[in-house]
């Protein structure tokens, strides 16, 4: 792998940039690895990525039914956070939060992670009590959190409406300063080129039509490409969880519904940071080249269909113009639908199956992004070692026979 | 939006409407009896077909009735919809 620098970036400028090399290979499958991720969207190549770098497993593919980034990863707005309720959830989302921060290096390729800070409004006299809960609870953590009353959020986001007669009143906010948002494609291409570059094949447009088993015990995948052996497989596949665990005769705990965002005309710099209200299912923010990037909440049925119901475009932008008024002139430039894959506790499951050698990365519903590397270092952690790390231990299967639910849903009360 | 037809009130906007979920799923008569396994994949577990899928609807801001809904959940074609129990 060249090494991205300063350098090269002068050097390729040099031959008029058309000696850059291809950031990670295209390989035939082997009829044999070691461990075989299936899904090629961010989690899994990080996944991979951990798996070489931290455990030293040379024999790794990827295996990505389109193109690498192409779901979700591709699909989302970008916001990176850890200010969640429950313990278990918050560490979780605080490991990944800390390996943000040092990805760029890391993986030599920028991510453009920007700390620019995440605002959770609180509309009602509830919503600030869940709100002075939830930051006192991620301070006992170490995690950065503060309440921040309305005049505060009018000095520092100046175009929000913080009248008391708004349509939504603004009573005021958590503030995680370390929070923000990152370039999407970047954490896919960085985490494909950095595992390539310790040998894991990266094998596009090779879709898994079955899961072979023998005595319990996983023993390869047949794909549009033919079969291929490993003795361990880890399925992290978002949207299609369920359809993957139909081929072991696994039932899960989810349900995959659309997720709807959409993106706006660029303009000039109006908005430095995040705003998110659970209680209106809208979040913006405004990404380097101008757009504004918003984010509503999931259709209400089981869909598959990478687009959901104009009504909840409706809602969500319904919220966004009540909160910023100015807004109602801005144009939007482009939509889309994004298959989430959603647990009754709406935390996700990292953990082993009942079959042997088969591991689950599925259940992070609307909140995927932010937990890519960590999702990824704990899910190689639990592959490598056949068991859980104790961060995503909670996270397990098992949960929902044994009852040890981790109820993100109702407490945190924000949006992911 | 989809158009869904109720049957009591006819086509009407989806927005009238909201979804109840896989349809089907009947509480056990005898929890009691019912392991922790069982009962949870009661609770729990989903079929989240990718394809036909039979589901529940109610038609909220009409005439208030729960009815079922065979749909496609690739394509969101709603191939029919009929009265609780009325299946076939």
């Amino acid at each position: 792998m060249k090494k991205y620098s300063g350098f090269s970036l002068f050097r390729n400028a040099l031959s008029h940039n058309l000696n850059w090399k291809q950031a990670w290979r295209k390989p035939e499958p082997k009829k044999h690895y070691d461990v075989i991720i299936v899904g090629g969207g961010g989690h899994g190549l990080a996944t991979a990525y951990y798996l070489a770098k931290v455990h030293k497993i040379k024999n790794i593919a990827v295996v990505e039914k389109g193109w690498i980034g192409g779901g979700n990863t591709g699909r989302n707005t970008t916001i990176v956070r850890s200010n969640y309720l429950w313990t278990e959830a918050s560490l979780f989302y605080e490991k990944s939060l800390k390996l943000w921060e040092g990805l760029s290096q890391d993986l030599n390729y920028n991510v453009m992670f920007s700390q620019r800070g995440v605002y959770n409004l609180g509309h009602n006299l509830q919503d600030m009590r869940d709100i002075e809960r939830r930051v006192s609870a991620n301070r006992l953590n170490g995690i950065d959190a503060e309440v921040v009353n309305a005049t505060q959020i009018k000095a520092e986001i100046p175009l929000i409406d913080t009248s008391p007669d708004a349509r939504y009143p603004i009573l005021g906010a958590s503030l995680q300063r370390r929070g923000g948002v990152a370039r999407h494609d970047a954490i896919a291409w960085g985490f494909a080129r950095a595992a390539d570059a310790l040998g894991v094949d990266i094998i596009e447009q090779c879709e898994v039509t079955g899961i072979h088993r023998e005595k319990g015990r996983v023993t390869g995948i047949d794909t549009t490409r033919g079969k291929i052996n490993a003795p361990k497989i880890g399925v992290v596949v978002a949207g299609n969880a369920s359809v993957l665990a139909k081929m072991v005769d696994l039932r899960l705990p989810i349900e995959s519904h659309p997720l709807q965002a959409f993106v706006s005309e660029p303009m000039k710099p109006v908005l430095d940071t995040v705003v998110m209200s659970g209680a209106v299912h809208g979040y913006v923010s405004q990404s380097d080249k101008g757009e504004l990037v918003i984010g509503a909440g999931v259709d209400s049925y089981v869909g598959y269909g990478q687009r959901g119901s104009f009504q909840t475009i409706e809602h969500t932008l319904e919220a966004i113009v009540q909160l910023f008024p100015m807004f109602s002139r801005v144009r939007l430039l482009r939509m889309w639908g994004g298959i989430v894959d959603v647990c009754p506790d709406a935390c996700p499951i990292v953990s082993k199956t009942p079959v042997d050698g088969l591991y689950f990365n599925c259940g992070w519903g609307t909140g995927g992004f932010k937990a890519t590397p960590g999702s990824g270092w704990a899910f190689a952690h639990t592959i490598a070692n056949d068991h859980p790390h104790e961060l995503n231990a909670p996270f397990s299967l098992e949960r929902f026979t044994t009852g040890a639910l981790i109820d993100e849903h109702g407490a945190a009360a924000v949006a992911h | 939006m989809l158009l869904i037809r109720c049957p009591w009130c006819g086509d009407r906007a989806e927005s009238e409407f909201s979804c109840g979920g896989e349809a089907g799923i009947s509480r056990p008569l005898e929890p009691n009896a019912l392991n922790d396994a069982d009962w949870s994949d009661y609770l729990f577990n989903r079929t989240n077909a990718r394809g036909a899928h039979k589901e529940l609807w109610n038609h909220a801001a009409g005439c208030r009735r729960w009815f079922e809904a065979e749909r496609d959940t690739v394509s969101y074609v709603i191939k029919r919809t009929y009265k609780l129990g009325q299946a076939d």
